[in-house]
């Protein structure tokens, strides 16, 4: 391809902004067509990955669509892009969740929907840009850029304790990333080059690299986020508008899981074989302690938050027992939490949109009067708890197999995860939608209407197809998780 | 005679302005209405300043020590000097707005901000430390002047008593360092100074010297622990000349450290690097965690000045000059994130008032959508966070602080980053996230608005082209070591 694809994809939101700054006229018009630009920009942008991936060809290692321009040339760094089998399906995710995001706020969000579609658009590019760069500085500059929109986002349109989550969020990832700031200046300084594949196997002391480690796992820990450092998460999830929580889940809290594989497994293989038994001990303690948190909450986004830091403790602990099923585990779940997760608090959005009420108990015997509610939301649920034939059975699966071979103990502690999980998942469905109607706003709530049945159509479809039919997503992954493999072990002999 | 001639050809752009604040002076005794007389006297100072700039470009790549060894010209001379009448540009065109109906309008305001322009033109060309002195007064008289020159208020009076007494004590201070170096060397020239220092080994008596001229310096670029008059001077200050206090002064005051720390003081590096590390990691420290507790927006722009000097003197306190030009990077995107954040400060009006107190932009983005937008934007900058200017410039920075190897000094730095971002982004949840107190207005200015744009534009498009600043800073710092003789 003799265009620059992954540039047109990354940076096509921001034309999509530049439309919405400049749209005048009526109000009840502009808003419409404020939306109207926003959703097809992000369609298109879709469309244009969705070509993208049918060009993959997912039978090779490299980094392909390759996209090199001077940039920072006093400091020999370049603009380096390119996608590879991890970074192909983040973009999908990421191009897919954004319409839905921009569809299920079009009757929820009334004031400044400029702003907020400037908003989801830029956090588009950025991103975009995150998963396709291939240079360690641009990697970064997506990745913190990302603060911007998402800060706003949740201290604008968010719930009434908004203020303390949005600065609690951006605080916490802030302090996070500038170390691995310092981090990406040190290794610069030792290869004189930012450029990702040039990094690995530099050949650093083990010291150095421990604390290299460290560095970036303060970055990582606290986006995946990991326990100890998830606090901020609960609270940006429940202020955070729905389509906030959606991306949050769906995208954002990938960037933790993608920066472990992408660089420090590879780039730090001593230090990465040094942290496993502690890595391994907290996604065990994440699984089977937020589990149980999860199971005290009363409000529903509260508990799926909750939830979410334990799906991603298997995320880890299948990156983490770095044999080739855990990493594809790792790559899996993160994928299918990234549906699942971001289906729930749209499930959540639905009847907040009606109720305004996150509170388990203000509902309850929905499945009287929402049947198509229910049955979407009992899909997720199912997955959400690893049901075999959906997308959530085939990550965990594997995560278990991967960590399994690593060690049979943390293996078996996170298998009982899997209770825990279904426990409070059930109990979170029985409370909503089982049960007597006991509330008569409640049971005067109106079933899906069209537009809603639209945003999760293509996520049932996705959940049923990644669970029966996982190696169309597995495959094009293989070569690059061989590739960081070998990276690995080369790394430690 | 015939080498004077030759000489005055290097000293025409500081000659041209000196000349015609003098004749703006005149215009201003003999016109009898004062508001006409300020309005001629502020277009015509652009207007020399605007030929200044240009002046001064035409001397680019023209070295010469000049005036019997006085007066350096050189690259990193004219980028400061660049910087410093842009900065007086600036300085003038928000002055104009900011004193228009406030009934303080006075004709000296430009004047004094052109020989402010010309004293600061002459301390970072200073090659002889009578020349350093001289420049250092000029600038700072004029800028005591300026701090009170709205007589009939209370703060401002308070702010300009304030400055004009720690002021002259900070003077008193580099005089009494520069006798004892005197005392050491035999001449007051930077180049005997070099040549004496480096061969005689540490001495204690030019040691305390340097000391004495340090705090002297750190005092004028508000570095701690010597920044006590800075909140409140820039408190009670009108907002333009705080604006203009917070720029162009700075970046003369470090672009004179940085001479003067390499060139005569050269051999005396291991002394002063420690120095420079303490002052370096205080004014971080104290700028991050200071400025948490302002209500007020200038005072919390006073402690992020502070702040980022702390940033800019990490360059320096490596004792690395391969560092130099991170700092004029530093220096030229801080200037500019600068004009940005006081230029809407300005710009902004409640009820014919400017806006002082931070709770007095709740609610802006309702009523003015895109100049909080754009001064969000200045805020992140500020905070470095990026792809925005601010980011590129800490980035140049902590990467030398990096490569000389002291790793645990860009720790301090980027987590007193992430303190400051604190205080930073509260002014945008002010914006953002509360609903408005007050309707606010803007003033009319095609100047201001333009300021404002190319602020915006330089602090957001830097990224896709960073060598529009460093290609200039890192030719400015290649000239300051070469021979400069004849």
């Amino acid at each position: 391809m003799d265009y620059p694809i992954l540039s047109l994809i990354t940076f096509l939101p921001l034309v999509g902004v530049a439309f919405i700054f400049f749209i005048r006229g009526e109000e009840q018009l502009i808003q419409k067509n404020i939306k109207l630009v926003a959703l097809y920009t992000s369609l298109f942008t879709f469309a244009l990955s969705v070509y993208l991936f049918l060009n993959f060809d997912s039978g090779s290692p490299d980094l392909q669509f390759v996209e090199r321009y001077s940039w920072l040339s006093d400091l020999n760094i370049f603009y380096l892009m390119g996608v590879d089998g991890i970074s192909i399906f983040f973009v999908l995710l990421s191009t897919l969740l954004v319409p839905i995001c921009i569809l299920c706020s079009w009757d929820s969000i009334k004031i400044n929907v400029r702003e907020y579609m400037i908003c989801f658009l830029m956090l588009e590019t950025f991103m975009l840009g995150m998963f396709l760069a291939q240079d360690f500085l641009l990697f970064y500059i997506f990745f913190e850029a990302v603060l911007i929109p998402m800060y706003i986002i949740i201290g604008v349109w968010g719930g009434p304790n908004r203020i303390y989550a949005s600065f609690k969020f951006f605080l916490y990832t802030l302090l996070g990333s500038v170390l691995m700031l310092v981090a990406l200046l040190y290794i610069y300084n030792v290869a004189g080059t930012t450029e990702i594949a040039k990094l690995y196997g530099l050949g650093l002391s083990k010291d150095v690299q421990i604390l290299l480690w460290l560095a970036f796992f303060a970055s990582f820990a606290v986006k995946v986020p990991m326990w100890p450092f998830h606090t901020w998460l609960p609270d940006a999830h429940v202020e955070a508008p729905t389509a906030g929580s959606v991306i949050l889940a769906g995208v954002l809290l990938k960037m933790g899981g993608y920066g472990f594989i992408r660089f420090s497994i590879p780039m730090l293989p001593l230090a990465t074989d040094f942290f496993v038994p502690f890595i391994m001990t907290l996604s065990v303690i994440a699984i089977i302690y937020t589990s149980m948190v999860a199971l005290a909450q009363k409000d529903m986004k509260k508990l799926i938050a909750y939830s979410s830091v334990a799906h991603m403790g298997y995320v880890t602990l299948g990156a983490f027992s770095l044999n080739i099923q855990g990493l594809h585990g790792a790559m899996f779940q993160m994928l299918s939490h990234g549906i699942v997760s971001a289906a729930l608090f749209l499930c959540v959005g639905v009847v907040y949109d009606r109720l305004h009420s996150r509170l388990m108990e203000r509902y309850g015997g929905l499945s009287n009067n929402m049947p198509r509610y229910a049955m979407v939301f009992m899909i997720f649920m199912l997955a959400s708890v690893g049901l075999p034939g959906t997308s959530g059975f085939v990550g965990e699966f594997l995560v278990l197999l991967g960590g399994y071979q690593a060690s049979t103990m943390f293996g078996l502690l996170a298998g009982t995860g899997l209770i825990l999980g279904a426990a409070y998942m059930l109990w979170l469905y029985r409370q909503v939608l089982f049960g007597e109607l006991v509330h008569k706003d409640a049971a005067a709530m109106k079933d899906l209407n069209l537009r809603e049945i639209i945003i999760f159509v293509p996520l049932v479809i996705l959940v049923f197809w990644m669970g029966i039919y996982p190696a169309f997503f597995l495959d094009p992954m293989l070569p690059s998780l061989e590739n960081i493999l070998t990276l690995y072990k080369n790394g430690i002999l | 005679m015939e080498n004077i001639a030759q000489d005055i050809a290097y000293f025409v752009p500081e000659l041209f302005i000196t000349f015609f604040a003098m004749v703006m002076l005149l215009i201003g005794v003999y016109k009898k209405d004062e508001e006409e007389a300020s309005s001629v006297i502020c277009a015509l100072s652009s207007f020399v300043l605007i030929i200044g700039f240009v002046l001064l470009v035409l001397t680019v790549n023209r070295q010469a020590v000049i005036f019997n060894d006085l007066f350096v010209v050189d690259n990193f001379s004219i980028f400061l000097k660049s910087l410093i009448v842009i900065g007086a540009l600036v300085g003038i065109t928000m002055a104009r707005v900011d004193f228009k109906g406030a009934n303080a309008w006075r004709f000296e305001v430009p004047v004094l901000i052109l020989l402010a322009c010309v004293g600061m033109m002459i301390m970072v060309s200073a090659n002889n430390f009578m020349t350093l002195y001289m420049g250092l007064e000029l600038q700072s008289l004029s800028l005591y002047v300026l701090a009170a020159i709205k007589r009939d208020n209370e703060k401002s009076t308070e702010a300009g008593l304030k400055y004009f007494v720690l002021g002259a004590l900070s003077s008193g201070l580099i005089l009494y360092g520069t006798s004892l170096i005197y005392g050491y060397v035999g001449s007051l020239g930077f180049d005997e100074a070099k040549i004496a220092l480096t061969a005689g080994g540490v001495n204690v008596g030019a040691m305390v010297g340097m000391v004495f001229l340090l705090a002297g310096i750190a005092f004028k670029v508000s570095a701690v622990p010597f920044h006590m008059w800075t909140p409140d001077v820039y408190e009670g200050s009108s907002t333009s000349i705080t604006a203009f206090f917070a720029t162009a002064p700075k970046v003369a005051a470090m672009g004179l450290l940085m001479r003067l720390l390499y060139d005569p003081l050269g051999s005396y590096i291991e002394q002063w690097q420690q120095i420079i590390i303490f002052i370096s990691v205080a004014s971080m420290i104290v700028g991050a965690f200071a400025a948490i507790w302002q209500v007020n927006i200038k005072r919390l722009l006073a402690y992020s000045s502070i702040g980022h000097i702390g940033y800019a003197l990490m360059a320096l306190a490596i004792g690395d000059i391969n560092a130099l030009p991170s700092l004029l990077f530093y220096l030229t995107v801080y200037l500019v994130m600068s004009f940005g954040a006081f230029g809407i400060i300005i710009y902004l009006r409640q009820d014919g008032r400017a806006l002082e107190d931070i709770n007095d932009f709740s609610g802006l983005y309702k009523s003015q959508p895109v100049i909080a937008a754009l001064m969000a934007i200045f805020m992140f900058s500020l905070a470095g966070i990026p792809p925005l200017g601010g980011f590129l410039a800490k980035l140049y920075v902590f990467n030398s602080v990096v490569a000389a190897g002291y790793i645990w000094l860009a720790v301090v730095g980027v987590l007193t980053s992430v303190v400051s971002a604190y205080y930073y982004i509260r002014v945008i949840k002010v914006m953002y996230f509360e609903d408005p107190a007050q309707e606010t207005e803007v003033v009319f200015e095609p100047f201001l608005k333009l300021i404002i744009v190319l602020s915006v534009i330089f602090v957001v498009g830097l990224i896709l082209e960073p060598a529009f600043v460093s290609v200039y800073a890192n030719d400015a710092t290649y000239t300051l070591f070469l021979p400069t003789s004849g």
